[in-house]
């Protein structure tokens, strides 16, 4: 017959930290290592040089000029410049059409938590499935929203200065749930006495949405501008899916391009060198921004 | 007992190394499209022959380039053998991915064998070098289908020639081609005039301009001094380009994005009069399960150009042995088959496009389908793309340039012609090819 007590067993069962170490953090410092950091700097070493995964000759030392080149190419801006413009409509798109459909769900509705979940399916499709479906939708000659809309053969995918929007418009279809879903656990965050007190005050209801409601969702509103700024900035399958068109080419896209089909490997490990900067700068920024939010 | 096992051991063992002997499998990549199937038909009968299993393995279009170099690149055996597309095989070759097949070339006699274009295109690089790398496998050219029944129908014929003032018949020349399109351009009724290759994301737009350039007298540039100046910006190619996009004005909406698959189904669908397309997609066009107006179909080679000249756009590919692979040896024996006159008889058969000459000028072929004679026609006046280590890269330049110019009315020819010859200057001068 044991005489130890039975917390006393569960304790001798449990694992000590030198047990959690070497079974959980070990492998996973390892994994990070074999799989992030080495790649990472790997690729950093070849960003220096004029490697092509595709040629027999070995690689030269080239020092900084992928870099200048990729700086001086007015193609490279232009697709960064494409990149920024679907950014800032497809972010801004999801915020508005995101937060907008949680303050109307956050309101005793019926069948409120029915029309949350199907509001949500958008985001669960793969992009792949999403890309084709809306290829479907904007054609021309057959498609439902020329149809719906009235608009005989309007062309979007393949009217340059409209393939962006379409493009973007698909995204905001998408991601919007996303953003919403965020921001309903935000407003259902906001002490309700808040608003009774508003409410005594007689204050109106933009006095009390831009005094009240947005201040306290800002933080987790701010959370979800950075996560689709930085997905939106990294936007490759749906662009690529859907048109192709130089008007849509953002700069994964041109990315993938010049490391997969040109077999420019040294000078693609450079732009993504560039872009990688370029995305932790805008999401220092907004993370400076987010902290200075959660201050007030 | 210990005797009885042994003997057991080694029975199993040599039963295990006997089946592995005879269990030769070969794996052969190419694209995802008939033809590939019609070589899958082909390797069936050679492993009923020989007990080799030969398995065609494809992927679409758009990631065939992609998967393939990947492969290469990454030294991998997955396949033995590659229907690789003609423009890959100097970055094939130079990089050490394909086996050098010069001397099985020579050994049969395949420069006499094959059609000339094919060994020039499919084979041979460098130009002129007498270094081979592949065995000219699928032949192919863009060439044109028509709705027949539409141009013969009385009414047209008569408002067309009280219009242009000459009969509706298949177009001599491009300025017929270009008149013919526009007739049948109705948006009101849903008809168009005509389908042309617009994709920009591999060589669909680039093959569909060539056709142009071609027959306007133009060029690429010098393949052998690698000069491009005065040449690809040249006065023909300024009036190739500015034709090929006057085209595009009579293609049916949303046509900024169109290959092969959409070219076939602009005549299936009673969408277009006319449409561009390689001769390896035409036997779905006179076939009645996929075409309800297949007997209303006609076919003709690409037209000429203001000079006179006639030229098109080289499809096809050549099958070369991959240098990684761990059957070389089995690809030979393949290879020896498949080069035989009667493998060749019976690839034409199955809808292959055979390369040897002996086949292609025979009655039987050329009488076989509606499209065969104009097939054998233009395989003696194709002209093909750049097949330098960096075609890739002057094939996005080409994209860049003339896609924003065709289909988003950006710019003049002259201008997109001019910035691409820049283009592809400053990338042979990266590569330090020699440019007199």
């Amino acid at each position: 017959m044991s005489t130890l007590d039975p917390k006393s067993r569960a304790a001798s069962r449990g694992m000590s930290d030198i047990t959690i170490r070497n079974l959980f953090i070990i492998p996973t410092i390892l994994f990070l290592i074999v799989f992030n950091i080495f790649p990472l700097i790997y690729s950093l070493g070849y960003s220096f040089t004029d490697f092509r995964a595709s040629g027999k000759a070995d690689w030269n030392f080239v020092g900084l000029q992928n870099y200048r080149e990729l700086l001086n190419d007015p193609f490279i801006w232009s697709n960064f410049s494409i990149t920024a413009k679907y950014v800032i409509v497809s972010v801004v798109g999801q915020v508005v059409v995101g937060f907008g459909t949680a303050m109307l769900l956050n309101r005793d509705i019926p069948m409120k938590g029915l029309i949350t979940t199907l509001l949500l399916l958008p985001m669960m499709l793969s992009m792949a499935v999403v890309g084709l479906f809306w290829k479907l939708l904007y054609d021309p000659s057959f498609g439902i929203i020329n149809y719906a809309l009235g608009l005989g053969t309007f062309e979007w995918l393949s009217n340059p200065d409209m393939a962006l929007y379409a493009v973007a418009l698909t995204d905001i279809w998408m991601w919007s749930p996303f953003v919403m879903l965020l921001s309903l656990a935000g407003l259902s965050a906001v002490p309700k006495h808040l608003y009774e007190a508003a409410a005594i005050d007689r204050a109106g209801p933009l006095y009390t949405f831009f005094r009240i409601t947005l201040p306290l969702v800002a933080p987790i509103l701010m959370i979800a501008i950075i996560f689709r700024t930085m997905e939106a900035f990294k936007t490759f399958d749906l662009a690529y899916i859907l048109t192709s068109q130089p008007t849509t080419e953002v700069i994964s896209i041109r990315l993938y391009k010049m490391a997969f089909q040109e077999w420019q490997t040294g000078r693609s490990c450079a732009l993504a060198y560039i872009v990688l900067i370029m995305v932790l700068a805008i999401t220092n920024i907004y993370v400076k921004y987010l902290n200075k939010v959660k201050e007030r | 007992m210990r005797r009885t096992i042994t003997g057991l051991l080694a029975g199993i063992s040599m039963l295990a190394y006997g089946t592995a002997a005879n269990a030769q499998e070969l794996t052969i990549f190419w694209a995802e499209w008939d033809p590939a199937n019609y070589l899958q038909e082909l390797a069936n009968i050679y492993e009923s022959e020989t007990g080799v299993k030969v398995t065609v393995e494809t992927t679409p279009w758009s990631d065939f380039q992609t998967k393939a170099f990947t492969e290469f690149n990454a030294k991998g055996s997955a396949y033995d053998m590659v229907v690789g597309d003609s423009q890959w095989i100097g970055a094939a070759s130079e990089a050490g991915h394909y086996v050098d097949l010069t001397d099985f070339f020579n050994k049969h006699n395949l420069k006499e064998v094959m059609a000339p274009a094919t060994v020039k295109y499919y084979a041979e690089y460098p130009s002129n070098s007498g270094k081979y790398w592949s065995i000219p496998a699928e032949g192919d050219a863009v060439g044109w289908s028509y709705r027949k029944d539409w141009f013969e129908d009385p009414k047209e014929m008569e408002a067309f020639k009280a219009k242009y003032g000459y009969d509706l018949a298949p177009p001599k020349d491009w300025k017929q081609l270009r008149d013919i399109a526009e007739f049948f351009h109705r948006p009101d009724e849903k008809r168009y005039g005509i389908a042309i290759y617009t994709d920009n994301s591999y060589d669909a737009l680039v093959m569909g301009v060539e056709n142009a350039i071609f027959s306007f007298g133009g060029e690429l540039g010098d393949y052998a001094t690698y000069k491009v100046d005065g040449i690809i910006n040249s006065d023909q190619n300024v009036k190739a380009l500015e034709a090929y996009k006057e085209l595009y004005k009579f293609t049916p909406p949303g046509w900024a994005k169109s290959f092969f698959i959409e070219d076939n189904q602009a005549i299936t669908e009673n969408l277009a009069a006319m449409s561009m397309n390689y001769f390896a997609f035409f036997p779905a066009l006179v076939n009645e399960a996929s075409n309800p107006n297949a007997k209303g179909t006609g076919f003709f080679a690409n037209p000429a150009g203001p000079n006179g000249d006639q030229f098109a756009a080289l499809g096809g590919q050549g099958i070369s042995i991959v240098s990684y692979s761990q059957n070389q040896e089995e690809a030979f024996k393949f290879l020896e088959w498949f080069v035989k006159d009667e493998t060749q008889k019976k690839w034409a058969e199955l809808g292959g496009y055979t390369a040897s000459a002996k086949v292609l000028e025979s009655e039987e072929f050329q009488t076989a389908t509606p499209y065969n004679k104009a097939f054998y026609e233009t395989m003696f006046k194709v002209k093909d793309f750049w097949a330098t280590p960096e075609y890739a890269e002057l094939l996005i330049q080409m994209n860049q340039r003339l896609y924003p110019y065709i289909t988003g009315d950006q710019g003049t020819a002259k201008e997109a012609l001019d910035a691409l010859a820049g283009d592809w200057n400053a990338t042979f001068k990266k590569y330090n090819r020699p440019q007199n």
